[in-house]
């Protein structure tokens, strides 16, 4: 089979510029890269078609060389509409980045950025789990160490050693170092280091 | 063998109705019915079919009369058969869904109303490719559910929706031209693209040129089914879409891409040159897909992520070229349709219920919606495969055909297929242990719909929050997904026959180029070892 060396250089061309375009961050320069890649690929199927300028007449008994095959060009015209199609749509989106964001940049997924800055320590999955040894109404602590029993009932109220005292207070009435306190200082300690 | 003869149908209903709702866009009532009408009755078209090829055989029916390897020719058999019923059983619940989530936002005279003629052609291009018995067919038809898809993604128009549409439409259309350079490669080296030529031409060139295409082709095929180097932009671009889009991109897609590459490695290029490669591919896809799944706090970027990684048990019973790893993959792909799908849909649902999709924010589901709970665990219990659900099954049959297989490879490839396993099952607990199951005071500023006191039964706010043609679509799908636990015997028969006759690969040619057609003998122990 004979090769056009036109048609095989441009198309060399074609990918070259094509892959240089759609490596920038600038979406007009990737939509021409990508119609550039199309381009090239077309006339990589047109050239599996065999030499320009034969009819193309085919019998079993004609020789391969000497008639042109037509269904590349079939091909290629499937392949045209299609890239035509995309190319449209691309140009929508283009224009409707720029109209949201006025800018023409490939932007960053923010999710994405948001989990890789995310410590790794977990209040939920990995924070000291307060032993609770008294059966006195503690201060039920929220995920984020807020007190959200004082919010719902302010007045819960606890008798000890003969007085009324708060139920947030009572626990601090116990000698520092039992249970209770080192629990809850344990708790508070990493989540301080953890909060963003 | 005359139902065979049905089967461009598949493809022309959906069409039919895209150009029917297409017509009817302003009146959302008919819309809605077209499109479920017309999707129904494909169904029960791709039933029928696959009922005439369920105990074998192969139908092929030439289009246009023009004769196999000049004209476009489809394929009926028991893979394909499979896939389009199990592909348009899950899009039609999501259509259910879409629907429902539709009337309950009261979006009659919204702009999107182009969601049911798109939708359509989606469904149509991806019966196409399953289909297809022409390598540029296949290529058409993944045109059309690409192009299809580039528009549901970003319905709406929103910041982020065109963000993620932009990375996924670029990677897409990379792809695109990979596979049409592939099939002017193909083209230039044989002359024919008709698969069943090919399976016959192929065999025929050097080693080299042999190569070069079927790595091409495989690429190609690799970035739609997300396999492992090829995989980022999945994550990045499947959570933003509407839900029912998500959901049906993440049951069919990145399928079709698998079903691709399920076809390339048993019909154009049987033998085992290129297996050590992709069973180290398929271990990568698994453990990198889930690790980055254990990173995420949305359920969306979560469920992505596993979708990645069980591509990978897919690409690894495809890599082992035998009977039961095949049928093994073939089982895991229908099942892994149905379960990634219904998680989505209930992910949808939970964003409804719950005002957010990210664990930080969500409490308490379980007490506020058991129902919910139940939609959400049986799923996810299935896609973690604990047994007996089907998930469970597939595993069970790709470990089994890997130790049959014995290498130190495919030893490696059972242990990272146990981990990952493992590792779904931490995933989705951590998920119901902070959705469902802590106390709604514990969450992160939880959405005040959470806090609410729950409405009495049957009241005005239950009814918006989750209409019951989201909840009942959602349960049709998990239903669905346990009734392949239950009929798990009979479908990987099924599986078993289809694995023989595509590594036979006779009755395919035969069927497509005539009965007297001889076929070459496929040549092992090229690079396996």
């Amino acid at each position: 089979m004979t090769v056009n060396l036109t048609l095989l250089t441009v198309m060399g061309a074609l990918y070259a510029c094509g892959i240089y375009l759609i490596l920038e961050r600038s979406l007009t320069r990737v939509l021409l890269g990508l119609m550039l890649l199309a381009n090239a690929t077309n006339l990589l199927i047109l050239a599996t078609g065999g030499y320009a300028g034969l009819a193309p007449f085919f019998s079993k008994d004609t020789d391969p060389a000497s008639y042109n095959d037509p269904l590349p060009q079939a091909l290629i015209l499937t392949s045209i509409v299609i890239s035509f199609a995309v190319t449209a749509f691309m140009l929508g989106i283009i224009y409707r980045t720029w109209l949201l964001a006025r800018q023409d940049d490939i932007q960053d997924d923010i999710e994405d950025r948001r989990v890789a800055e995310t410590p790794s320590f977990d209040a939920e999955d990995d924070a000291v789990i307060p032993v609770e040894t008294s059966e006195f109404p503690l201060p039920k602590l929220g995920s984020d160490g807020s007190d959200s029993s004082a919010a719902a009932e302010p007045a819960a109220t606890v008798e000890a050693g003969g007085r009324t005292l708060l139920a947030e207070h009572a626990a601090l009435e116990e000698k520092p170092g039992s249970g209770n306190i080192a629990a809850i200082d344990n708790d508070n300690a990493p989540r301080a280091g953890g909060a963003k | 063998m005359n139902l065979a003869s049905l089967a461009p149908l598949a493809v022309v209903l959906p069409i039919l109705g895209a150009a029917l709702t297409f017509v009817l866009i302003r009146h959302s009532r008919a819309q809605r019915a077209v499109s479920i009408a017309l999707l129904s009755l494909t169904l029960l078209l791709e039933c029928l079919l696959l009922a005439s090829v369920w105990n074998g055989g192969t139908a092929a029916v030439n289009i246009g009369g023009w004769v196999p390897p000049w004209g476009i020719v489809l394929v009926v058999d028991q893979f394909s058969s499979l896939m389009l019923v199990v592909s348009s059983a899950v899009s039609l619940a999501v259509l259910v869904y879409a629907t429902g989530q539709g009337m309950a936002d009261g979006d009659q005279d919204a702009p999107v109303s182009i969601f049911h003629p798109t939708y359509l052609i989606l469904v149509a291009g991806v019966s196409n490719a399953f289909l297809s018995g022409d390598l540029f067919n296949l290529y058409v038809g993944f045109e059309i559910l690409l192009t299809a898809s580039y528009v549901l993604m970003t319905l709406g128009g929103t910041g982020p929706r065109i963000r993620a549409g932009v990375t996924y439409v670029v990677v897409s259309v990379v792809s695109s031209v990979l596979f049409l350079i592939a099939i002017a490669m193909v083209y230039g080296a044989t002359g024919t693209i008709n698969m069943a030529d090919l399976a016959i031409k192929l065999s025929e060139l050097d080693p080299g040129t042999k190569t070069l295409l079927h790595v091409m082709l495989l690429v190609a095929f690799g970035i739609k089914a997300a396999v492992f180097p090829l995989s980022f932009w999945l994550p990045d671009s499947y959570p933003t879409a509407p839900a029912p889009v998500t959901a049906v991109f993440a049951g069919l897609l990145t399928k079709v891409g698998v079903y691709a590459m399920v076809r390339t490695e048993t019909l154009l290029f049987p033998g085992d040159s290129l297996n050590t490669p992709l069973m180290v591919v398929a271990l990568l896809t698994m453990i990198v897909g889930i690790l980055g799944a254990l990173a995420q706090s949305d359920i969306k970027r979560l469920l992505s992520f596993t979708l990645v990684s069980h591509i990978g048990y897919m690409v690894f019973g495809l890599a082992m070229s035998s009977v039961a790893g095949l049928a093994a993959a073939v089982f895991y792909v229908a099942h892994h349709i149905t379960i990634q799908t219904s998680l989505f849909l209930v992910t949808g649902l939970i964003e409804r219920r719950g005002g957010s999709s990210s664990v930080d924010r969500l409490a308490g589901l379980a007490k506020l919606s058991p129902l919910l709970a139940l939609l959400f665990f049986v799923p996810a219990m299935n896609l973690a495969g604990i047994p007996p659900f089907s998930g469970f099954l597939g595993k069970l049959g790709l470990m089994q055909a890997g130790i049959g297989l014995g290498t130190p490879l495919a030893y490696a490839l059972v242990i990272g297929g146990v981990l990952t396993s493992l590792l779904t099952l931490l995933a989705v607990a951590r998920v119901w242990n902070r959705a469902f199951w802590r106390k709604a005071e514990d969450a992160e500023h939880p959405d005040p719909v959470l806090l609410a006191v729950p409405a009495p039964e049957g009241g005005a706010t239950a009814v918006r929050l989750l209409p019951w043609t989201m909840v009942g679509s959602t349960l049709g799908l998990v239903v669905l997904g346990v009734a392949l636990t239950v009929f798990a015997g009979p479908l990987f028969q099924v599986a078993d026959q289809s694995a023989a006759a595509m590594l036979d690969r006779s009755s395919y040619i035969q069927a497509v180029l005539g009965d007297g057609t001889p076929v070459p003998a496929v040549a092992l122990g090229g690079g396996g070892r």
